[in-house]
């Protein structure tokens, strides 16, 4: 792989996450499910959380689509385990804040694995990809009854129906 | 070497050798680097690049002859409304039909397809009729009809396509009744690049029911040679964006007794006779299904694609596209875990080939081939339908077009290769 963006994108990392998700599976005791399609591209998450109190005990999910989107909500959920719920609304602002171009993310250690998905935000289309998992993540803490902290201005969320 | 490059005969002396190499030539867009590669573009069945004949027809509208149509006694209008019915004249000379008063212009495939429903069906339909469509349709064939059904009580039914990608023909007399009152289905998949029997299927609708037929040609008046009147059917709708032409304009032809039982689509300006308080009457065809201000400039950019389509020649076209399926079919088969889609008999198909590579998603695929410079697409392209029956949620799919070349589908490959070393 010659080109440089190709080759920040398809990070090893990405790449086993992709083939071997971690946590994909189902999670019978969950308090909360949410399905994220991305029309377009028919990318599917459904991610299922077990929530007491304010914090994430268990963080499941199914879904099927390309590597992006796929790797980024295992690793997601790799680190929503023990969370508060407070801490899980903040990953998922540093996430997004990195997908639109903050460089500072990418050396941000609660982000976890999540940092390999750093070169995405130089390819604009596939950026909807990465935050398909977030999409979810923040949906289910809405359902859960939680509040999310105000957001830097120019943070566009992506909603999908 | 050039595929599709044929020794001139005496006959076609005056047309120039069919050769991409120089055709492309012609397509100003086509002669830049994307990501720092040549372009290669392989999305045509999405839309098709334009010749620069078609640039200027619509630069030289805009620049002398902008006026409405139909209206203004001076001599700017009096030019423009002379192009418009030109166009339209051209348009439907291309196509075979009889009249152009039988050719309305519209949006494109999905607004021929939606006059339909909203004009005949709504008027025609009752509860108990029955709809035919298939399984490989584009949604642009399926939404409207649901749209009507639901409001007609009208029921849908389904013509299945096989593991190949081929209409279960066998089974479409049985489909077929008195209740039977469209059939409506696709020239050319949009997915697949089945070239579906229109005619045989006209002639078996024929026989087993009262039904109209109406065939989704935005595939297939690009692709090869089309003639409403030998095919048989009763209506037929088509894009220009997908043949050369400019987007925003397109075509549905119907047979004259048909639009003219047909209530109008749309109203406004343009398609009235006379309005009064209590009721208006409506203008002749075409004009009844064209209200408002048409595209004009569409309809002149699309009529200088005719030209330059049968320059080419629409027979050439095809053969030449039907060379680059077998070629790249050939070698792409070498590319390992590369799945083609549709059927087997490349003479079945058009320059469409839809495919699954290992356990790469098409969007990481089509991620991939953009960083090489090689524009694919990928996603269900808006055919559900045929993406269940295929049990993938998606595939990537490459689509010639006259102007695509062997070095084209060479880079394909080699940008598939790549796609193999990074998912394996």
């Amino acid at each position: 792989m010659e080109n440089p963006p190709l080759k920040s994108l398809y990070q090893q990392l990405i790449l086993e996450h992709y083939r071997k998700p971690k946590n994909k599976a189902d999670l019978p005791d969950r308090t909360v499910e949410v399905r994220m399609t991305n029309p377009v591209c028919g990318d599917e998450i459904v991610l299922q959380l077990k929530i007491e109190g304010d914090e994430i005990r268990t963080a499941r999910f199914a879904g099927q689509g390309c590597s992006i989107s796929q790797a980024s909500v295992s690793m997601m959920t790799a680190l929503l385990e023990g969370r508060k719920l407070t801490d899980a609304d903040g990953i998922a602002t540093r996430f997004t804040q990195m997908m639109h171009g903050d460089e500072s993310a990418g050396g941000d250690r609660t982000l976890g694995d999540l940092r390999a998905l750093q070169g995405v935000s130089k390819f604009p289309v596939r950026i909807k990809c990465a935050l398909l998992g977030f999409d979810a993540l923040l949906e289910a803490l809405k359902q859960s009854g939680h509040t999310p902290v105000v957001r830097d201005e120019g943070d566009e969320e992506e909603t999908t129906p | 070497m050039n595929l599709g490059a044929t020794a001139p005969s005496r006959a076609t002396l005056a047309t120039p050798v069919f050769d991409p190499a120089v055709l492309r030539r012609d397509f100003p867009i086509l002669d830049q680097e994307v990501n720092s590669r040549a372009l290669v573009y392989l999305d045509n069945a999405a839309t098709t690049q334009k010749p620069a004949s078609v640039l200027t027809a619509l630069e030289s509208y805009y620049r002398r002859d902008n006026a409405n149509v139909h209206r203004g006694i001076h001599e700017l209008s009096r030019r423009a409304t002379v192009a418009y019915e030109d166009a339209r004249a051209r348009v439907g000379r291309f196509v075979g039909a009889a009249d152009p008063a039988e050719v309305i212009f519209t949006r494109g495939t999905t607004e021929s397809i939606n006059l339909m429903a909203w004009s005949w069906g709504l008027d025609v339909l009752h509860e108990g009729d029955e709809i035919l469509l298939t399984e490989m349709e584009h949604h642009s064939n399926v939404v409207p009809w649901q749209l009507v059904a639901q409001r007609t009580g009208a029921t849908l039914r389904w013509l299945e396509i096989d593991d190949q990608g081929l209409l279960e023909l066998d089974a479409l007399p049985k489909l077929l009744g008195q209740r039977t009152r469209l059939v409506s289905l696709t020239h050319v998949s949009n997915v697949l690049g089945t070239v579906n029997p229109v005619a045989d299927i006209v002639r078996t609708v024929r026989e087993h029911s009262d039904a109209l037929v109406l065939i989704d040609g935005a595939q297939a008046v690009p692709h090869l040679p089309v003639d409403v009147r030998s095919l048989g059917c009763d209506a037929y709708a088509f894009s220009g964006h997908k043949m050369c032409g400019p987007t925003g304009i397109g075509v549905l032809w119907a047979r004259r007794a048909l639009l003219d039982s047909m209530p109008p689509f749309q109203g406004g300006g343009e398609m009235i006779r006379v309005v009064e308080r209590e009721g208006s009457t409506w203008a002749d065809l075409p004009h009844k299904f064209e209200a408002g201000t048409p595209n004009i400039a569409g309809a002149i950019g699309l009529s200088a694609a005719v030209d330059y389509l049968e320059r080419v020649g629409m027979a050439a076209i095809a053969r030449h596209e039907h060379e680059l399926l077998t070629y790249a079919l050939d070698h792409l088969a070498e590319v390992p875990g590369f799945r083609g889609l549709g059927p087997d008999q490349v003479e079945l198909r058009s320059g469409v080939i839809s495919f699954a590579l290992g356990d790469a998603h098409p969007h990481d695929i089509s991620t991939i081939l953009d960083s090489e410079g090689i524009a694919v697409r990928a996603g269900h392209h808006c055919a559900q339908l045929v993406m269940r029956h295929l049990g993938l949620p998606a595939t990537t799919r490459a689509s010639f077009y006259f102007y695509n070349t062997t070095d084209d589908v060479d880079r394909m490959v080699t940008a598939l290769h790549v796609v193999k070393g990074i998912f394996g």
